[in-house]
């Protein structure tokens, strides 16, 4: 008997929990204002979070995803892409998308009910968010697949949560990236949970960055509270599958420290402590303490940034909550790019029946 | 001949699918279209039809306009998934911004001798999805014409190609790009007497059916669906007002099948242009037999005559 093909599964980590380097720092990480800029984005998509949950809490809002303890991740991956590189998001990466220039009141007017926070200023060709599960990383590869066809040195990159590595439609697609060597970057954010249910039932395997080597491609771990080590990680991939040396999954170790939507209770799941314990290792605190010990925070900042955060959230909750109903017509204005001729005598009818609103 | 002329004309026309490359697929539609464009334009794909229409909506969202082709209508239903809830809503739901210029290529109903669920007409279960078309052409001509006008639309189109036209029918097809108009039916033969509606395949019992009327004194006319949604209602309607009856024939199973569609829209906006209430000679309610007894299930030219004369009967006013 003779081994054929074995595989080991490396976890990547440059800060520890008490924010300490385990690691050597890359370059970005030795220019402060360069991190700095990626702490205000995550204080800044917390302050927005909490917002969120307590405008559905008050009935302002719809069903809402919180993104509580996600926010290392979030933005490490958003550093790390290039503005024409795209991203195929599942529905809770706001961090991501803030920092690529998708806007506070796009996410409220989405989660409002309201198809128009789906019609992204910026980025225009980024793909909007994706309910179903699993089926964005076959877009992310398509997407990879339009890019090496027409010859553009773009990458995409789709997110999956650990319940959405149980779908089909993953593994298809890191297939078929493996199998033609696509530009595209998969990150599973295994935040512990797929609402009610762990990791530990989802699978069997002991990681889920392994799950690449079926698939003929390279997995990696990486501690997703560390905004540091994802930014590199997820930089290394990209720039690798940007040159033309195919794919890569990354599994970024994370908790998902909130409720899995505003209509979820995880109380009835999970135990107190074992969510006390995750606050211990959660990803400002580490920053901060980074921060701190190399001398470029303290709690005078702190208190600046969060009043500044704070303002940006109540002006894009103003804007939002002060824009008006879509019109009725808009279901059938962009079904199609022309609308067949039953279409308008349906429109014609909800018209006739449907609320008033000055919207467009 | 369709994918060749579009793809010469059109640089961002990409053909992918299970074995459409060397092999030139199963029902050799794309023969020879690898050789001419290459491998990266003519692709085969890994074998997994959620794999072909989820690449297909991330290619189409970022300027590819992929022409995809599933090797059996059977082995639609993974990709339903995607067709449902990405390709057909991704130009409403972000208004505009993102859209999916598709067209899903797959062989339609039965009548060849084929395997298990290699047969079946499952038309109506792609109907129902508001965002996409269906379109069924009736012969090479019109297949050639309807295939152009698919591409070139700028959203999905799942096109349905009947597998007995692939083998029973042969016709010289001017490769001259071309295209024949979507959402409007085809008259296919004149008459006064009696308006039969079909699409497909059935478009060779129904006019057989025709033939044998004329004989009998009855004067079919004869309308080719071709675009099963949206429906083309007003060519239908005209025709009724013409005729005063109207018999529909599909080879999809009856319950909730295209024709109960039509056969609703007439009653509604047509029901006193109704000399006999309508017929529906259709597949029936049950699976489609292994092809021992396939054409015992594919309504029959005779079928169709009775149903015919039945609208002539006392039942008639």
């Amino acid at each position: 008997m003779k081994t054929v093909a074995e595989f080991k599964i490396h976890s990547r980590q440059v800060l520890d929990p008490g924010g300490k380097t385990v690691a050597p720092l890359p370059e970005f990480a030795r220019d402060s204002a360069e991190i700095l800029r990626m702490y205000r984005a995550m204080t800044q998509v917390r302050v927005f979070d909490a917002k969120a949950v307590n405008l559905q809490r008050t009935g302002q809002l719809g069903t809402y995803p919180s993104c509580l303890g996600h926010e290392a991740a979030h933005v490490g991956i958003g550093a790390a892409m290039r503005p024409e590189d795209v991203l195929a998001p599942v529905y809770r990466e706001f961090g991501t998308q803030l920092w690529r220039g998708v806007t506070m009141t796009e996410i409220l007017t989405y989660w409002g009910g309201d198809e128009r926070g789906n019609d992204f200023a910026v980025p225009r060709h980024d793909f909007a968010w994706c309910v179903p599960i699993a089926t964005q990383t076959l877009h992310a590869a398509g997407a990879a697949m339009a890019f090496k066809i027409l010859k553009q040195p773009r990458c995409a990159l789709a997110y999956i949560g650990d319940g959405g590595t149980s779908e089909g439609a993953f593994y298809e697609a890191l297939n078929l990236a493996g199998a033609r060597a696509l530009p595209v970057v998969f990150v599973i954010v295994n935040n512990g949970w797929a609402i009610s249910v762990p990791v530990a039932a989802q699978t069997a395997a002991r990681t889920l960055a392994q799950k690449a080597v079926a698939a003929g491609i390279p997995g990696v771990q990486v501690d997703g509270n560390d905004v540091i080590a994802v930014r590199v990680v997820v930089g290394e991939a990209l720039e690798a599958a940007r040159r033309g040396a195919g794919p890569m999954l990354i599994e970024a170790l994370t908790y998902r420290l909130s409720d899995h939507t505003t209509s979820d209770d995880a109380s009835r799941y999970r135990s107190a402590g074992e969510v006390k314990e995750a606050w211990a290792l959660e990803p400002l605190l580490r920053l901060r303490q980074f921060l701190v010990a190399r001398g470029d925070w303290d709690d005078v900042k702190e208190a600046a940034l969060l009043a500044e955060c704070t303002h940006k959230v109540e002006a894009a909750v103003s804007e939002y909550l002060g824009s008006s109903k879509p019109a009725t017509d808009a279901m059938f204005a962009h079904l199609f790019a022309a609308p067949p001729a039953h279409l308008h005598e349906q429109r014609l009818i909800a018209r006739k029946y449907g609320s008033k609103s000055s919207g467009h | 001949m369709a994918h060749g002329w579009e793809m010469q004309q059109d640089a961002n026309v990409v053909v992918i699918g299970q074995d459409v490359g060397a092999n030139g697929g199963v029902f050799r539609a794309t023969a020879g279209l690898q050789e001419r464009f290459g491998k990266d334009r003519v692709q085969d794909t890994p074998l997994a039809e959620a794999t072909i229409a989820g690449m297909s909506v991330g290619m189409a969202t970022h300027g590819l306009k992929p022409v995809a082709e599933i090797q059996f209508m059977g082995f639609l239903y993974p990709a339903l998934d995607q067709i449902v809830n990405h390709m057909s809503r991704m130009r409403n739901r972000t208004r505009g911004r993102l859209s999916c210029p598709v067209v899903i290529r797959m062989p339609h109903g039965g009548g060849i001798h084929a395997p298990e669920h290699h047969s079946e007409s499952t038309e109506s279960m792609l109907c129902h999805i508001p965002g996409i078309r269906v379109v069924c052409p009736s012969s090479p001509a019109r297949a050639y014409g309807l295939l152009l006008a698919a591409i070139r639309d700028p959203d999905p189109v799942m096109f349905l190609e009947p597998v007995r036209l692939y083998r029973a029918m042969r016709q010289e097809v001017a490769d001259d790009g071309v295209a024949l108009p979507l959402d409007r039916c085809y008259i296919l033969r004149d008459g006064s007497d009696v308006t039969v509606i079909t699409w497909g395949a059935m478009t060779m019992e129904t006019l057989r059916a025709g033939n044998e009327l004329d004989k009998r004194g009855i004067s079919a006319e004869i309308i080719d669906l071709a675009t099963l949604s949206p429906i083309d209602i007003d060519t239908i309607l005209d025709s009724v007002a013409k005729t005063g009856r109207l018999v529909i024939v599909h080879e999809a199973a009856r319950n909730l099948g295209v024709g109960a569609e039509i056969a609703a829209l007439v009653a509604e906006r047509g029901l006193y242009d109704l000399q006999a209430p309508i017929q529906r000679v259709a597949g029936f309610d049950t699976i489609m037999p292994l092809f021992k007894l396939e054409q015992d299930y594919i309504p029959s030219t005779q079928r169709i005559i009775d149903a015919v004369e039945l609208t002539f009967a006392d039942g008639g006013l």
